[in-house]
């Protein structure tokens, strides 16, 4: 697998960390009533497609910056590539 | 003993003799000989013994697909065991053995097993083996690995590794036949990057093996003129003796190239392309007939490829059979390199060979209607089966082709991939150097490249007419996997046993599944198998073919990460003086670290860790730290970060302080701990375990980037920056003050605190921590400081008894104190298990706060840390023990907990240790068991606190 650095081009897999499911940016409001459930949610529940996925990869071997990678499971290409700083930004702004 | 050297034909070249020796004798070829050919220019036709029958066996192909002719190439710990030799290059001195017998290889004591076959066909073990169960390890078993098998790995270290590298190129062409050469010639001449990756020598594949002309040339010699012409682009690369042997992702092709340069056993390179035009040519089957595994039955295309190229005669008297137009050409080559061919046999004028004998190799052949020809080899050949392999890597199945009679590379192939050549059934010469072009005309195209539309040369082309004819029914044992011996009753029998599938047929007779991988049996099996089943040949479909391609030795996986070298190891900056000082060292993570400093007269690790614990104790003792992770944090926002990062309170941390960190995972468990200190308003030193010093950063990271995208902070490691020393004992203070002109009393500089300041004239720092218990400073100077800081140490220490301490000493100090390390933050435990509970700041949200409220994980029978020291003092405690109630039974359903530390303290005089027990400091006072099954002892424990040691922390904030 290559993945397409936004910053850096086209790295080889090996030089990458994976976490999981991008979801993990979205850190529910710990203050919520139900924050107990979300945050079982959040660290728990996972989606698990055959087929299109977000996930985090982490830039070990590099400039240490944490991706999104949006790629299909089933052919493992990978279909875009962002920063997860820019990504978590754009989401504050959303929603605020 | 048959075939010998031809006196003119040949292109090897006859003024370069080589000695080489097979067995026990010294025999001459030549160079361009490979050592299949050399072995059958010197009549040498058995070269080995089959694998399970062991069956007589001779050389049967003269490519990579030999099933049969697996030798043993050096010896002693350099032998590498079942090398095709085929594929090995006459070089002068080379020592072969043959393989799979006992006693000798004409005469093996295990060829009884021949006798025994009706008892070992398929599944044999799978029923015979069954009872009694108890001799499947010790009776079965062994005799089976004894008997069955091919070669011995000599389990000797040979020293020699094989290179690895990366390679990139615009188009890779994996063959260098008629069709790969020209695409590889169409493209060179572009300008584009090429790479053309043959597994034989690279100079023109089949084609060089045989007669047939190209232009007004012969092939072999057009195919050298347009090797050279590559050789001299400088945008071609031409690497011979390359396997590529799988395709990933993304144009990544893993190729193994065998010559041995600079001392390498050879290179594994990964190659990325853009492009790759597979021209891996097409593999001869043979037809499945009774004693068809006898040596002197070989290949046809091999009986006329060895005669053309190496001059060798396979034989005195030599029959040719085939079901195609192949044979025809077989025997009209023979002939004209000056062999006796003795019969030309064809199934579609209804010749059917039913038997044939000869005890060592081939004497004679009978046919089914009654002739009787004597000949001391027979050239066979059932068509052509396309190398389709690689087309299959991506999951692409191939797709039967009913005029060829043969599998073709299907719609599906790995991206980027074209296909020229015989791999898509074009055998016609011609066709294949037309296709060549072609392919190679339109990826020139497809890069953006002016493409020159090449003269392609006129070929001479041989009929092809193929007539699928896959077996003589007949009385006796015809061989369809001779590597696996695989028969055609196998098949059979299989069918008849239930296993009609394709992929269970395989595994049950072992079809195709020995080093070879079926390369020369699979379609030939597969045909049997449909007709056992009354289905087509795509009724039944065929396996899947999975990288690798040819055997890759697993020491070119490995490449140069093997011993030592299997991972980085990491050194401290004293290291060097440690190791002169005598120091024991051991493996933290990549580190090596001192795990004790052994002195004159001690015999037993233990006194050196006791002298080394009191000698700190009571008046100082040094101890290297650098290895624990270090992270600069920096920024405005480094206070709100850390406050977040951690579970306890960092936001009213002063300057020049420092303080105890706990950091959770989001589950709610403890994840690290350390220290963080503020070294100025926006900028923190935070260190780590030495284990997690890479997940810390990480984590750490993960949460700046993903969680705290607004803050204005920055981390960095500087682990490898500082060399950093633990000084610790009552005299500690009184030694750094030789080295530091600041003051650093306890008013100076109170417990816990820090500070940047001159150490020894270099700009170091300093912390007030404790991990002994002692009072005690951290002292760190820059990385290549730190052996002069510890020499200088040890040296102004001397008059105070100043010692070096291990890892040891300081394990058992950090045990006397009740801190957690390791085995505490195993990843299972909370907060509320370490006695860390109150920590967890419930004024603010930080990572692992809400889920550290879970009920399951508050709940008061959780295994929480306590103290247990032995009731008989001199009984030793380990860690790993269950702790267990008085005189219960053994079992889980009583477990109340483990021990998670356990070392003898020298301050006390008896074994102490920690571990976790359910309802934990509320039960101390109670004698309970630790029980430890795996060494098979159990002890009587106390229930006390952790803090074994000066609980009150008097002793660090003197």
């Amino acid at each position: 697998m290559m993945i397409d650095h936004p910053v850096l081009g086209p790295r080889d897999v090996r030089e990458f960390t994976v976490l999981g499911d991008a979801s993990l940016i979205d850190r529910p409001d710990p203050t919520s009533p139900d924050a107990a459930k979300l945050f079982h949610d959040y660290v728990h529940l996972r989606d698990n497609p055959a087929g299109i996925k977000r996930e985090l990869w982490f830039h070990e071997g590099g400039d240490r910056s944490w991706l999104v990678v949006t790629r299909d499971t089933l052919s493992h290409r990978v279909l875009s590539v962002a920063l997860a700083r820019d990504v978590a930004r754009r989401n504050r702004e959303t929603q605020a | 003993m048959s075939g010998y050297r031809l006196a003119t034909a040949g292109r090897i070249d006859r003024s370069k003799p080589i000695s080489f020796r097979f067995d026990n004798t010294w025999m001459k070829g030549f160079e361009g000989d490979t050592l299949a050919s050399a072995l059958l220019a010197n009549g040498v036709s058995l070269v080995g013994r089959s694998f399970k029958y062991h069956r007589p066996r001779g050389i049967f192909s003269d490519g990579s697909d030999e099933p049969n002719a697996l030798v043993t190439i050096g010896e002693g710990a350099a032998a590498t065991p079942n090398t095709r030799a085929t594929m090995v290059p006459l070089t002068q001195g080379l020592v072969a053995s043959s393989q799979n017998w006992r006693g000798s290889l004409k005469w093996d004591l295990m060829s009884v097993n021949d006798i025994a076959a009706p008892f070992l066909s398929a599944g044999f073990y799978y029923k015979t083996f069954m009872w009694p169960k108890a001799f499947w390890e010790k009776v079965y078993e062994p005799f089976i690995r004894s008997s069955a098998g091919l070669g011995v790995l000599s389990e000797k270290s040979d020293g020699a590794v094989h290179a690895s590298g990366w390679k990139h190129c615009d188009v890779l062409v994996i063959g260098a036949g008629p069709s790969g050469l020209m695409a590889a010639l169409t493209l060179g001449r572009t300008g584009a990057r090429v790479i053309v990756a043959d597994e034989a020598d690279a100079n023109g594949g089949r084609l060089a093996r045989e007669s047939l002309a190209v232009g007004d040339e012969l092939g072999a010699d057009w195919a050298v003129g347009v090797r050279a012409e590559l050789d001299s682009l400088p945008n071609v690369e031409v690497l011979p003796r390359t396997t590529v042997w799988g395709v990933y992702d993304e144009g990544l092709y893993g190729a193994l190239e065998r010559t041995e340069r600079n001392g390498t056993r050879g290179t594994h390179w990964r190659i990325r392309a853009k492009h790759s035009i597979l021209a891996a040519g097409a593999t001869e089957r043979p037809i499945a007939f009774p004693g068809n595994d006898r040596p002197g039955v070989m290949l046809a295309s091999a009986a006329r490829g060895y005669a053309n190229h190496e001059g060798v005669a396979v034989g005195r008297r030599v029959a040719v059979w085939g079901n195609n137009d192949n044979a025809t050409r077989t025997a009209k080559d023979l002939k004209a390199a000056g062999v006796r061919v003795v019969a030309e046999l064809d199934t579609r004028k209804g010749d059917e060979i039913v038997r044939t004998k000869g005890r060592h190799g081939l004497r004679e052949i009978f046919l089914s209607d009654d002739r009787r020809i004597e000949a001391d080899a027979l050239a066979i050949s059932g068509g052509w089966s396309p190398n389709v392999h690689l087309t299959c890597h991506h999951r692409g199945r191939p797709v039967w082709d009913e005029e060829r009679a043969a599998f073709l590379p299907g719609p599906d192939l790995p991206p980027g991939m074209a296909c020229a050549g015989a791999v898509t059934g074009a055998y016609a010469l011609s066709d294949a150097l037309r296709q060549g072009a072609e392919v190679g005309s339109d990826i020139a195209e497809a890069l953006g490249k002016p493409a020159p539309r090449l003269n392609v040369p006129e070929a001479e082309d041989d009929p092809r007419e193929v007539s699928a004819f896959w077996q003589v029914k007949a009385k006796g044992r015809a061989w369809v996997d001779m590597q696996n011996d695989v028969t055609s009753k196998d098949i059979v029998q299989a069918q008849a046993e239930g296993f009609v599938s394709v992929e269970h047929a395989k595994r049950y007779t072992t079809l195709g599944m020995a080093t070879d991988q079926g390369k020369t049996g699979n379609v030939l099996g597969l045909a049997l198998l449909a007709e056992a089943t009354g289905r087509t040949i795509p009724e039944t479909g065929t396996t899947i073919f999975r990288p690798p391609y040819t055997p890759i030795p697993m020491g070119a996986m490995a490449g140069t990460h093997r011993g030592q070298h299997f991972q980085p190891l990491r050194k401290t900056p004293s290291h060097a003086w440690a190791k002169e000082q005598g120091a024991v060292f051991t493996e933290a993570g990549l580190w090596l670290r001192a795990q004790y400093f052994p002195q004159p007269g001690e015999t037993h690790w233990r006194q050196s860790v006791d002298r080394e614990v009191i000698a700190t104790r009571r008046g100082v003792g040094i101890c290297d730290v650098s290895t624990l992770g270090k992270i600069d944090v920096q920024g405005r926002d480094a206070a709100a970060f850390l406050n977040f990062v951690y579970a306890n309170g960092f936001a009213k941390l002063a300057v020049g302080k420092t303080r105890y960190g706990l950091m959770l995972r989001e589950d709610g468990f403890a994840f690290d701990d350390g220290t963080c200190a503020r070294l100025s308003e926006n900028r923190y030193m935070v260190t780590t375990t030495t284990a997690n010093a890479g997940s810390v950063l990480r984590h750490m990271e993960f949460v700046r980037q993903c969680l705290c995208p607004e803050m204005d902070v920055h981390l960095i490691s500087v682990t490898d920056a500082w060399a950093q020393y633990a000084v610790a004992g009552p005299q500690s203070r009184a030694l750094l003050q030789k080295v530091i002109d600041e003051d650093i009393s306890n008013e100076g500089f109170p417990f816990m605190a820090c500070k940047g300041l001159d150490v020894a004239g270099v700009p170091g720092r300093l912390f007030r921590i404790s991990f002994s218990g002692e009072l005690a400073y951290e002292v760190a100077v820059p990385t290549r400081y730190g052996d002069a800081l510890i020499r200088r140490l040890m040296e102004l220490g001397a008059p105070m008894g100043v010692v070096p301490y291990g890892t040891e000493a300081l394990g058992v100090m950090r045990i006397e104190k009740g801190h957690a390390a390791g085995g505490e933050l195993n990843g299972q435990t909370t907060a509320g298990d370490l006695g860390l509970g109150r920590m967890v700041s419930t004024k603010k949200d930080s990572i692992g706060t809400v889920s550290s409220k879970r009920p399951a994980l508050e709940a008061g029978d959780r295994p929480a840390l306590v103290g247990l020291v032995p009731v008989n003092k001199t009984a030793h405690l380990q860690a790993g023990a269950h702790i267990l109630p008085p005189k219960v039974a053994t079992k889980t359903a009583n477990d109340q907990g483990w021990v998670s530390s356990a070392c003898h303290s020298p301050t006390l005089g008896h074994d102490i240790a920690l571990g976790f027990l359910k309802g934990g400091m509320a039960r101390a006072g109670e004698t309970l068991v630790a029980w430890d099954g795996i060494r098979g002892v159990q002890s009587d424990v106390t229930v006390v606190s952790p803090h074994f040691y000066d609980p009150e922390g008097e002793r660090l904030r003197v």
